[in-house]
Order: C-alpha cells, then structure tokens, then sequence
C-alpha cells in the first residue's frame, strides 16, 4: 500500500507539469501580453523594454516556463500577480475561505440528504416514495444551477427579504460579539449553499440508490433476512456498508468539481471567493493568477483521485494494491 | 398488430437495435422526453416560419411589453419579440451541444479504441493525455481561454470538445480492452483482416451502443456547461441570443423582481431540455443492457 502511494505521487508529478505546460502554452498563445496592459501609449520602445525587463517578459516562453515550475514547486508561491502586487498563494489564501466554507457545508448537505434519501429509494423500490425520490433527483440534475439560484434570489430574498441578497458579511454589522458574527455568515450561505448543494445530492441520492440496489440483491442479505434479522438492520447495518463504497470513491472526486460549480454560486451570491476572483483575473488577463488558480485546482484534482483511491482500498479489503 | 403472445415471439426475433428500439418503447419517460426534445428541435428549425417577427428587428414603440396575444412571452427593452428569441436561442444552445458532443465523440472514439487496441506503450501516452485533460479545473479553465481568446462561439465548441473527450475515450478503451480478448476477435486475426479493419468493422459497433448513450446524457451536461458560460458573459455573447445570455437580464433588480418573462421562459427551456435528455440518456442505457436495469 505504501509503495503504490509512493509510486501514485511519482506518477503525479509529470501529469502536473503536463497540465501547467500546456496552461503556460495557451497563455503564451493569448493576444497581448500582461505586460501591455500596464503599458503606456506614450511609452518609448526603451522604457517598454525596461518595463519588460523587470516583469521577467523579456526571456522566451519556455525559459520562463521552467523558471515557473521551480518557483511554483519549490517555494509554493504560485508565481507573483502583478495586480495585486503580491504573491499568488498570498491572494489565494485571502479567497479561498468563502468557497471553502461554501464547498464544505453545500456536501454536508449533500451527504446529509442524498445518501439517506437514496438509501430510502433502494429499499421502497418501483413504490410511489422511489418513484417520486426518482423524479426529484432528476430536477435535481437537471436544473441549471444559476437558473436555481434566481429563481431562490427572487422568492427569498427580493419578494419577501428573508435572506440577504448579496455578500458574505453584512457591512453594517458592527458587533464584535462572535455569534453575531457566525450567525451573519451562516445567514449568507443559506442560498448559496443551497444552489451549490443541489445537483450533487441528486448525484449522491442516484449513485446510493443503485449502489445499494445491487447490495440488496446479493445472497448475504437474503441470508441476513432468513436468520429473522430486523429489516432496519439488515439495511443499516449489513446491506449499508457495502453499499456505501463506492460513494466513498465519488467523495474524492467530487471536492474539485465543488470548486468549479462554487464559479456560477459565488457570482450569483457576490460572494468573495475564487470563483470571483478567477472570472476577474479571466477578464483582466492576470495570467500568474490563472496560472496559479488552475494549478492549484488541478493539484487538488490529482490528490482527490489519489484519495478516492485509497479509501476505496480501506473501505473495502477485497481491493489491494501492490 | 395486436397485443398478444405471436407478437413478443416476432419482437424476439428482430435485430440488436431493433430490440433496443422496443425496450425503449416500453420506457414511457423516456419516450415522452424524446417527444418533448423532437418538438423543442423543431421548434427551433421551423421558428423563421412561424414567427411573424424577425430575430433583430427592434421597436421602439412596442418595447417592454409583457406576454400579450401578439407577443406570446412579451417584448424586451428594445423591442424584439422574445418568444421569437427563445427559440432562435435554442438554435445555438442545443447547436453548440451538438457540435461539441459529436466532436468528442470522435475523438474519443479514435483515441479510445487505439488505447485499448494496441495497448502497451499507445496507451500509456494517450491515457495519461487524457489524465491531464481530465485534471483541469473544467469550468475555471474553459473561463480562462474564452476569455483570452474571445468569446466566439467556435472557440467555444472547441474548448468543450476538447476538455470532455477523456471520459468518453476511457468508455471506448474499456469496452474494446474486454472486446479484444473475445474468440472472434481471434478469428479475424486468423483470418489476416487489417487493424484499421478490425477496430472499425468489428470492435466499433459493439461500443456504439455505449457512445450514444454517453452522447446523449453529454448533451444534458454540455447544455448546462454552455448556458452558464453564456450566463456569466463568457460564452456566446448578446446580440446572439442563447438561454444562458438570455436569463442574463435577470442580474438586473427590476427585472427579477417584476419582469419575471425575460428570464423564467429561457430558464425552463434549459431545464427541460437538459432533462429530457438525462431521461432519455438514462432510458436509452436501461435498454441497451436490461440486466443493468435497477
């Protein structure tokens, strides 16, 4: 088990360099450089070549793009944004909370409902409860996630002011009192949370109920029913722990994926989170901050799956690696 | 023919698609899904002949209207009738998902078979390609070069095709890894058919089955990947209207509080359209292999 994280992680390494080549490449390839944006008109071809210089724009692509591994791999700063003036880490760390806190609670919610909802599907199959669970995962899937997020703004926060429209902090709460404070944010992440947490526990609630369909159908569970076992236990206690493997698996995928659909969420909300700030820096072409966002999201994609890997073995000890 | 037991017996009989193609009848969800599609589909092809109005012509004096007889969904800020835009909207929504999913597909199809046919080192390079592919940040990465290079719309389909083919070229690879070691493939190799050959001819066609299915459930995620894109201002971009820049007018307060016609209408054309082909998706997979049947 050991060896093959090790030789999981190594194998890592070059799939990384690959993805931040070619973002390096698609970069390069992009009208303008981040340089011209800062330039002047008036600028001489002397003072341009100056100002090139000291951005470190003046060597080839692919000299910078080594310069760029080292600095992103070794020091862990991600590169350096010209527009904030700061490393990148530093101006990912300052956005990573809201998406964070909305990434966490919105599959809290997921697990709390998909999976028992699914769970309780498997069981009452073909029977109204299933088939109803069945149509909502569907609208759950289905719906756009920005369309949601409207239609949730419009009934709970402009019809009738329940919910706060935009943000994460009320700007004219001046408490110091902490639960005050948690208790404004938490009131923020309701609907964000909501439109975020929707089609992922549709996919919990699809991916339990199959899985716990072919769990149920096997001849231990026939076995467990026949020595009188409760069906409750049965269930819970047999049919679950089976069944819930391969969510185990879905769990470690599905963190990334969060991120990218927290994009549409947190620009619905306002919400000052990555996803915000990587629609900005699209836009103003602030390449070492794309560059840094993506690889960050793709580090935490190949950990997931490497995660999702290992749990898999743990949760079940029929799979082995060597 | 009547519905007795000579019937079922003659249905036996039929070819592999043929009793796809019944199993699929039975599923009246997915059936029903396939109707609503079709019809949304021609809707969209035949909208120049039944709308009375044209996609750009503006008027001033009939601006803002909400949903009347003469304007079904009412009129927008300049004038432009938006029942005729929805379904003009639907063109390019359900086009570029087109575009993109055929584009994949082909890819995909390529790639995948190569990795799993010849194995060994061809498939160590293209299976890690497709790793890397994978490992990007979709919606984040698609941002970024839309954004670099312009929001066209063929910018666009290619950015799509080509962050979404590793799924379905994984597919492919693992249906002709299992494929390949059956006997007749034994009995081409005896019988000297060529590799392109063999893929082609005899490996292919027992994966389509697969592909379409995954072209169809592509179709549902690529229709809501475009409309959100469209929706941030980084897809398609207004004058030409898609559903995603559509419900864009909804960020704007008055709008959402009391124009609910600007942005409901395209809002429910994405969500059933991206339903019914979840549906079908789902059915459709239910047909081909009925011992999956949950």
């Amino acid at each position: 088990m050991r060896n093959y994280i090790i030789r999981r992680i190594i194998q890592m390494i070059p799939v990384f360099i690959g993805i931040l080549f070619i973002l390096f490449f698609i970069l390069e390839q992009a009208p303008g450089t981040p340089v011209s944006n800062m330039m002047h008109p008036r600028m001489t071809p002397e003072q341009k070549a100056e100002l090139n210089e000291k951005l470190g724009m003046d060597i080839p692509w692919y000299e910078r793009f080594v310069n760029y591994v080292k600095e992103a791999l070794l020091e862990g700063n991600l590169g350096y944004s010209n527009t904030h003036k700061r490393p990148v880490a530093e101006v990912i760390g300052d956005y990573v909370g809201p998406t964070l806190l909305l990434a966490v609670v919105s599959l809290c919610i997921s697990i709390i409902i998909g999976i028992p909802a699914g769970i309780l599907s498997a069981t009452k199959q073909y029977t109204a409860v299933d088939n109803i669970l069945t149509v909502v995962s569907f609208i759950g899937i289905s719906i756009p996630s920005f369309f949601f997020g409207l239609i949730l703004l419009k009934v709970f926060a402009v019809d009738n002011q329940i919910f706060p429209l935009f943000g994460i902090r009320d700007p004219l709460l001046m408490s110091d009192n902490i639960f005050d404070n948690i208790k404004d944010v938490a009131w923020h992440l309701v609907l964000p949370s909501i439109v975020l947490g929707l089609s992922s526990t549709a996919s919990f609630m699809r991916y339990t109920r199959s899985s716990m369909l072919e769990v149920i159908k096997q001849d231990y569970i026939r076995t467990a029913r026949a020595k009188g076992l409760k069906e409750k236990t049965v269930i819970y206690r047999h049919a679950f722990r089976n069944g819930i493997i391969p969510i185990i698996t879905l769990l470690g995928f599905w963190i990334p994926s969060l991120l990218s659909g927290a994009v549409v969420t947190e620009t619905i909300f306002g919400l000052p989170g990555l996803g915000k700030i990587s629609v900005e820096a699209a836009m103003k072409r602030n390449y070492p901050l794309i560059l840094g966002i993506n690889s960050m999201l793709a580090i935490l994609t190949l950990i997931g799956a490497l995660v999702a890997d290992i749990l898999y073995a743990v949760a079940d000890p029929r799979i082995r690696y060597d | 023919m009547a519905k007795d037991k000579t019937n079922k017996n003659y249905i036996r009989n039929q070819s592999y698609w043929g009793e796809v193609f019944f199993r699929l009848r039975k599923n009246k969800m997915a059936m029903l899904s396939l109707y609503i599609l079709v019809a949304i589909i021609l809707l969209c092809i035949i909208i120049p002949i039944i709308s009375p109005y044209e996609i750009q012509t503006t008027n001033l004096a009939g601006k803002d209207q909400s949903p009347n007889s003469k304007h079904l969904l009412g009129t927008d800020l300049i004038g432009r009738d938006l029942f005729t835009r929805l379904f003009y909207a639907g063109r390019i929504s359900l086009g570029v998902a087109l575009a993109v999913v055929a584009i994949e597909c082909v890819i995909g199809v390529v790639l995948g078979s190569l990795s799993g046919f010849y194995g060994g080192i061809i498939d160590g390079v293209i299976m890690r390609i497709a790793e890397i592919f994978m490992s990007f940040p979709f919606m984040i990465i698609t941002i970024t070069i839309v954004a670099v290079f312009g929001n066209s719309i063929f910018t666009l389909i290619l950015v799509l095709a080509l962050l979404s083919w590793p799924s379905i070229a994984r597919i492919v690879r693992g249906q002709i890894l299992s494929l390949r070691e059956m006997e007749y493939m034994e009995a081409c190799e005896a019988l000297g058919i060529s590799d392109i050959r063999r893929i082609f001819r005899h490996l292919l066609p027992n994966v389509l089955a697969y592909v379409i299915v995954y072209a169809t459930l592509g179709m549902a995620s690529v229709i809501l990947v475009e409309t959100s894109l469209s929706f941030l201002g980084l897809g398609v971009s207004p004058p030409t209207p898609t559903w995603g820049n559509m419900i864009q007018e909804a960020r704007n307060m008055l709008i959402i509080q009391h124009k609910w016609w600007y942005w409901i209408p395209p809002g429910i054309a994405i969500f059933i359209s991206v339903m019914c082909f979840n549906i079908l998706g789902d059915g459709m997979r239910d047909a081909i292999d009925p011992k999956m049947k949950r």
